[in-house]
């Protein structure tokens, strides 16, 4: 069971949340141009990583918006909670990851 | 050793002591001719026709587990071959007739119950959805029919057909060669079978890398040391798009947890199998006596093989909407297993980008009832290097091209 922290209404059951899936696949930008491989890609093809990924969730049952969640999928632990147009990668994390290496 | 009644008695005069194992426990070759990724139900399947119909004796089933220790002992064992789509209907028919002659073939008692599997409507769209699936299905040759909820009632006296509930129930599908059957005895019996043609099953061996060359796959790392193989089959269910990105492709799975649970063992009540997909449950009773209870997906992706109590509690609620009798009973325990949900609910068995590597997967939340049929197409789309005719349908290039076989509706339950 999950304690997610809405970035609006705080923390609240999992109960109230539905999960939309990967995060950050953007809409292609010219569909037109698009081949069947890249539509596959788009429309079918995931990530579906044992680990940390990167997720969409929507606060159904309370300010009805949607956020990112990024949350160990073998864990379930939430890594991250961000809205929608924050960077994907935690500055933060990534900084820290380049002084390691 | 052959199973029978008098290796039986004559086991029981010696106190059941001597029974030889069922399969040997041997140190993995350097090569072989096929390497099985997966020792659930469908990967020892793929081995046993393998090495039973295409003569290819060479082969490993690379286990990193214990075998059927994954969603093969995690499932609630109903079989049924009642789809709607006719490339499925014909899959899982396929697989339900392996299954009718299984015992006898495998020498080994699977305990099926071909008890009857009834999907209930609860409202008027229900009941004409129900309609037409029903008639698509007999049309396909698979016996399939319509009950009235007086009929329903008399076949299951414990199920509330009151008018004045949320959900009533207005009708049902029943296909009557639907039923359960051992889950383990699956596994083990194909292990056996598959062990006596000379088949390696190997145990606590995970695959760590798939090594891949200019002419296609080349082997595999384990942690148990690299093995060569000159063709790889890779069915693994929940972990498929870990062992795709090894290989270098994705896959269009995502991967969920299911659960389940029983009650404590009570005296025979329930001998038929219902789903009901509005109210979202399904139960059948095992020969010890428990409910076997299962419902749908945990909503987010997971590898973790446990879910959220809140998907129990709703499906707690389906099963007292259904049968009011149970309402006291207490259950005994409780599981998930990592199913790969493909966007058309029906599975992938097909050669990919890489040569000479094949992926059986996708089966999502009903694979138990498919595995003979899955390993034996399967088996002969590695052996001869192209679908069978059977399989032709469910190959990974239907996402590109577009030719999806929708079965969103085909499970009882919606995902």
């Amino acid at each position: 069971m999950l304690l997610i922290r809405c970035p609006w209404c705080g923390p609240r059951d999992e109960s109230e949340f539905h999960c939309g899936g990967e995060a950050h696949i953007v809409r292609p930008l010219s569909p037109d141009d698009l081949s069947d491989e890249q539509w596959a890609d788009y429309l079918f093809m995931r990530s579906n990583p044992k680990g940390a990924h990167r997720e969409r969730w929507y606060h159904e049952a309370g300010c009805r918006r949607w956020f990112n969640i990024e949350r160990d999928t073998l864990t379930h632990e939430i890594l991250r909670i961000y809205r929608i147009g924050e960077a994907a990668e935690d500055k933060k994390r990534a900084k820290a990851k380049g002084k390691g290496a | 050793m052959r199973y029978s009644i008098l290796s039986l008695l004559g086991n029981a005069l010696r106190s059941h002591r001597r029974w030889p194992a069922a399969w040997r426990n041997p140190q993995p070759k350097e090569a072989y001719d096929v390497v099985i990724v997966g020792g659930g139900g469908h990967g020892l399947a793929t081995a046993y026709y393998l090495a039973a119909e295409h003569g290819i004796k060479r082969v490993a089933v690379l286990e990193k587990g214990w075998i059927g220790g994954g969603n093969t002992g995690r499932n609630t064992t109903i079989i049924r071959s009642n789809y709607l789509q006719d490339q499925s209907a014909h899959l899982y028919e396929h697989s339900l007739r392996l299954y009718e002659n299984l015992s006898s073939t495998l020498n080994f008692n699977i305990m099926l119950s071909q008890r009857g599997v009834l999907n209930l409507a609860h409202n008027e769209h229900d009941l004409r959805e129900l309609s037409r699936r029903v008639h698509a299905i007999r049309l396909n040759g698979i016996d399939s029919q319509i009950l009235t909820p007086d009929q329903i009632k008399a076949m299951v006296p414990i199920i509330n057909t009151s008018p004045d509930v949320r959900y009533p129930v207005l009708g049902a599908s029943l296909q009557r060669r639907g039923g359960v059957a051992r889950h383990d005895a699956v596994a083990w019996g194909f292990a056996r079978a598959a062990d006596a043609l000379g088949v390696d099953i190997i145990q606590n061996c995970e695959v760590t890398g798939i090594r891949r060359g200019d002419e296609g796959v080349e082997g595999v790392e384990t942690t148990r040391g690299y093995i060569q193989a000159n063709k790889v089959g890779v069915v693994v269910a929940g972990h498929a798009s870990v062992l795709a990105q090894m290989a270098g492709f994705r896959l269009p799975v995502e991967s969920h947890a299911l659960q389940a649970l029983v009650s404590e063992p009570i005296k025979p009540i329930h001998d038929t199998v219902v789903m009901s997909n509005a109210v979202h449950v399904y139960v059948s009773q095992s020969d010890k006596g428990e409910l076997v209870i299962g419902a749908g997906i945990d909503g987010y992706n997971s590898y973790a093989q446990r879910g959220s109590f809140r998907v129990i509690e709703e499906q707690m609620g389906a099963l007292l909407e259904l049968f009011p009798i149970f309402s006291r009973l207490k259950m005994l325990r409780h599981w998930a297993g990592i199913v790969d949900i493909c966007p058309d609910a029906s599975p992938i068995i097909s050669k990919t980008p890489v040569r000479h590597l094949y992926f059986n997967c996708g089966w999502g939340t009903g694979g138990f009832k498919a595995t003979p049929g899955s390993g034996h197409v399967f088996a002969h789309t590695i052996a001869r290097d192209e679908p069978h005719p059977l399989n032709a349908a469910f190959n990974l290039d239907r996402f590109t091209g577009g030719a999806l076989v929708d079965e969103h509706g085909a499970a009882a339950v919606a995902h």
